[in-house]
């Protein structure tokens, strides 16, 4: 009040809020999409629960709860939101480069089986060198997968979108073939790899829990993939072939090496991720050993406007929203058709809104 | 003989956006006519076609056809009412037949399987009447261009077209294959329909046209008949502007041969052979200009002098180093600079800041980037310097290039590439689509660059500008170089006819 005598310092106020709130307007603008995507989803499944003669509310209220409820349910989030946060952290690099990579699932796969091949093969070497070989054999066969793809884009000009998705049925069977014949434990009931040596487990993190050091790699690659993208040249370069190639052939940058860079980049996180999944949660190879995290991974990435660091986010909310829909089926009894189609609602609403935001994804005239 | 009018285009407006495309045209066509629409790559030809039939709507004006007002929401309207187009590019599906592409979108789904003997017999009876030898059942994919081009004349008569508008049809012909076109065209209007011929080339206007419409601008500038013209005057209407400016250029003596081109032939992306045997030098302290009607191998040369185009034969050197063969990376490494033709798809990349457009050929290396990573704070330092020097308007380095206009995003390219290390300048459009102050600006750089000893090539489509700036300019028509010209204003008249493909002898 004692300054209103000059007026002046009221009057900048105003302004001072303009400011403010065009700082704010651009990150809120980021934010803003995501969650209305959310909001409507979650609106969609409550609409969809009480038609079906749920207490929505109360249904809601149990997943809501239940996944925070201790440090046993934090940490099986966590340790869902591992391979979602690295395979969509690698699909942001792909996307960014312009490469549809819908073979996440098929590369995790891969990465899986070489993971099982390496973890169940040596004797008498110690952890220290065993787990970061485990890790190595998953990323590069993930990596070795999605060059299949890369190499038919970069020589035949076959449509990514297209290679990638028949990759992801040819990996899934290969591992039927696997675990019903030579990788088979023979004296299991079910169709199942052997256990991988001790050696070759990963280290837990948060004992009782299964949660291991996955996450912590998982967090530091989106960390270096954003880095990788935005503050090197090599990520710059793959961001000019993915926005327009003739701008990159025209300053020098090579279109084929991006395109491999890319593919093969976003395979390796995929096939990382199957190599935790092994060795980390269920130490033998089974024939579904992914609940379609590869197809997860590409709405976790999308969400998060391919920015690495957004994906960690996305990730963790794809995972609540996972732990969540098995609460919904446990605890509230809601079926297993139902859970999936308000899972469905939610990506179908996340992948709406991006196409909103993200132009070049939108159907060309 | 004083025709009847067919068809009146009145006070046609048609925008883009801030671009006008067509400024008031008004065009009278009457009926049994070959009627030439002549003018510049961009002068709005082929706007004006589109819009009379029904792919473009205006945004002014009417049309009246047969005496009527003529409302158009579609080319399937326009050929109800008669009227059909052959479009530069074909508008065929190669994996069927040309009968199947016939009946295409054509009257019932089930024609395909009912009709198709009668659709057949009809083909036949057309292609015999004009001696067309278009095969109904030949798969379209393996038809040559001047069969495909038959195939899609033969098209718009099978629906029974009146007016038939041909867009730029010899383009893509050889001189056999034209002269056979211009003669079915006669027969055509013999036969009582009307033909809008659009080209650039006057020879062939003076050949076969009745009247000729020049476009300049956007607009129709005149109307005449070909009988009372002849090509000098049609190419003055054509090509001739009145004088934008006069920046002094000093004289001065060029220097040591900078580049040397030697023989050179190359295809285009599309496999034609694009350019023929194209031997000039370029020196320090000289802009040597290209003339041409675009599409006539300039692109392509640009193409292979920077390493984007593979070099069929022939020699380029760069201070005695050899760039035929190079990739474009390894050219990025020799001093030259390039102002490429076609700002959007090549010189920047739309969706990113202006910090990220400066960079784009020197990001790998100092000062922008040490040991892999960019020096943002370097990087936004040089975009503000580049920025205060070349007057781009801009909110800052940060903002998209896309929100700039066109004026500014070019001043930026000049400026990146005037800032790179080079002795060779190749540009390639310098003012295309640009206001007169940003054209007035890069003018005066490169200029300035000319003064410093640098080596400059000018491909332009505009002669305004290859007076302003060259020392010398070559004319280049179907991929070879077919004269030079010192650039004095009073020869405007014989660069135009060189640039039609007839030698300024012959004309006179």
């Amino acid at each position: 009040m004692a300054n209103s005598e000059s007026g002046q310092p009221l009057a900048v106020v105003p302004q001072v809020y303009g400011a403010l709130w065009r700082g704010l307007l651009g990150p809120l603008r980021t934010i803003i999409q995501p969650a209305a995507a959310v909001i409507v989803a979650l609106a969609c499944g409550a609409g969809l629960l009480a038609f079906n003669g749920y207490e929505a509310r109360a249904v809601i209220d149990v997943m809501v709860l239940g996944v925070f409820q201790d440090t046993r349910s934090i940490a099986e989030i966590l340790l869902k939101a591992t391979p979602l946060i690295l395979i969509g952290v690698g699909l942001c690099v792909a996307f960014r480069c312009s490469i549809w990579n819908i073979g996440a699932e098929g590369q995790f796969y891969a990465g899986a089986i070489a993971a099982t091949a390496v973890g169940v093969s040596f004797d008498g070497l110690t952890a220290w060198i065993y787990v970061p070989l485990v890790m190595l054999a998953g990323a590069l066969a993930g990596a070795a997968w999605a060059a299949i793809a890369g190499l038919l884009k970069v020589y035949f000009r076959a449509s990514e979108i297209v290679t990638t998705i028949m990759l992801n049925y040819i990996a899934i069977i290969m591992t039927s073939y696997l675990v019903t014949g030579p990788l088979r434990d023979a004296p299991a009931a079910y169709p199942q790899s052997a256990r991988l040596v001790q050696e070759a487990w990963m280290p837990r993190i948060l004992p009782p829990t299964r949660l291991h050091i996955g996450i912590l790699v998982a967090l530091a690659l989106a960390v270096v993939m954003y880095v990788f993208l935005f503050r090197s040249t090599r990520g710059y370069a793959l961001r000019v072939v993915g926005i327009s190639p003739d701008a990159a052939r025209y300053a020098g940058i090579s279109v084929p090496r991006n395109i491999m860079l890319s593919i093969c980049l976003s395979g390796s996180m995929a096939g990382l991720a199957g190599a935790f999944e092994i060795a980390g949660v269920t130490r033998r190879l089974f024939q579904s050993i992914s609940p379609g995290y590869g197809f997860e991974g590409i709405a976790v990435a999308l969400l998060a406007n391919n920015n690495p660091i957004g994906a960690v986010f996305s990730g963790l909310l794809f995972a609540i929203l996972r732990s969540g829909s098995e609460l919904m089926q446990i605890t509230a009894q809601v079926p297993q058709v139902l859970v999936l189609v308000i899972q469905g609602i939610v990506i179908l609403s996340v992948v709406g809104f991006a196409v909103l935001r993200i132009p070049s994804m939108r159907p060309s005239e | 003989m004083a025709g009847k009018q067919l068809l009146l285009m009145d006070g046609i407006h048609k925008r883009f956006g801030p671009l006008i495309v067509s400024a008031g045209v008004t065009l009278d066509v009457e009926e049994n006519e070959i009627h030439a629409l002549l003018g510049e790559n961009g002068a709005g030809k082929t706007v004006l076609m589109s819009i009379l039939c029904g792919v473009l709507s205006p945004n002014e004006g009417q049309i009246v056809f047969k005496g009527r007002p003529l409302k158009l929401g579609s080319p399937r309207e326009a050929i109800k009412h008669r009227i059909g187009m052959v479009h530069q590019h074909f508008m065929l599906v190669p994996n069927l037949t040309v009968a199947e592409n016939y009946v295409l979108g054509q009257g019932s789904p089930f024609s395909m399987i009912r009709d198709m003997r009668a659709v057949h017999a009809r083909i036949l009876e057309l292609s015999d009447r004009y001696g067309l030898d278009v095969e109904p059942d030949a798969l379209v994919s393996s038809l040559s261009v001047g069969e495909q081009q038959r195939v899609e004349i033969l098209k718009v008569l099978y629906h029974g077209i009146e007016l038939l508008i041909l867009d730029e049809p010899t383009a893509v012909l050889t001189p056999q294959e034209t002269d056979r076109l211009l003669h079915l065209l006669r027969q055509l209007v013999a036969d009582g329909k009307t033909v809008i011929f659009i080209s650039h080339k006057l020879d062939e206007v003076m050949r076969v046209s009745d009247r000729v419409s020049v476009m300049r601008d956007a607009k129709v500038v005149r109307t005449v008949k070909t009988s009372e013209t002849n090509a000098r005057e049609l190419a003055r209407m054509m090509v001739g502007r009145d004088v934008l400016m006069d920046l002094p250029r000093a004289p001065l003596e060029p220097g040591r041969v900078v580049l040397s081109v030697e023989h050179l032939s190359c295809d285009s992306e599309a496999g034609l052979p694009a350019l023929r045997d194209v031997s000039f030098e370029v020196r320090a302290n000289e802009i040597v200009g290209i003339a041409g009607v675009s599409g006539n191998g300039q692109s392509e040369l640009a193409l292979a002098l920077t390493g984007l185009l593979p070099v069929a034969s022939g020699n380029v050197t760069l201070d005695g180093t050899q760039l035929a063969g190079l990739s474009s990376y390894e050219i990025n490494q020799v001093p030259m600079a390039h102002i490429p033709e076609d700002r959007h798809r090549m010189g920047i990349v739309l969706p990113l800041p202006l910090t990220e457009n400066v960079i784009l050929q020197r990001f790998d290396k100092p000062p922008f980037s040490s040991r892999g990573l960019l020096d943002l704070n370097e990087i936004t330092k040089q975009t503000r310097d580049l920025m205060r020097r070349f007057k781009v308007k801009a909110s800052g380095p940060g903002d998209r290039i896309r929100n700039l206009s066109g004026g500014n995003q070019q001043k930026l390219v000049v400026g990146r590439e005037l800032d790179r290390r080079f002795d060779f300048l190749l540009i390639n459009q310098l003012t295309r689509g640009i206001d007169i102050g940003a054209t007035e600006l890069v003018m005066h750089k490169i200029l300035e660059q000319r003064g410093a000893g640098k080596a400059i090539l000018l491909i332009s489509t505009e002669l305004e500008e290859l007076f302003t700036l060259s020392d010398r300019i070559l004319v280049m028509y179907e991929g070879r170089l077919v004269g030079e010209i010192p650039p004095d204003r009073s020869r405007l008249e014989e660069i135009g006819l060189l640039m039609a493909g007839k030698s300024p002898l012959s004309a006179a």
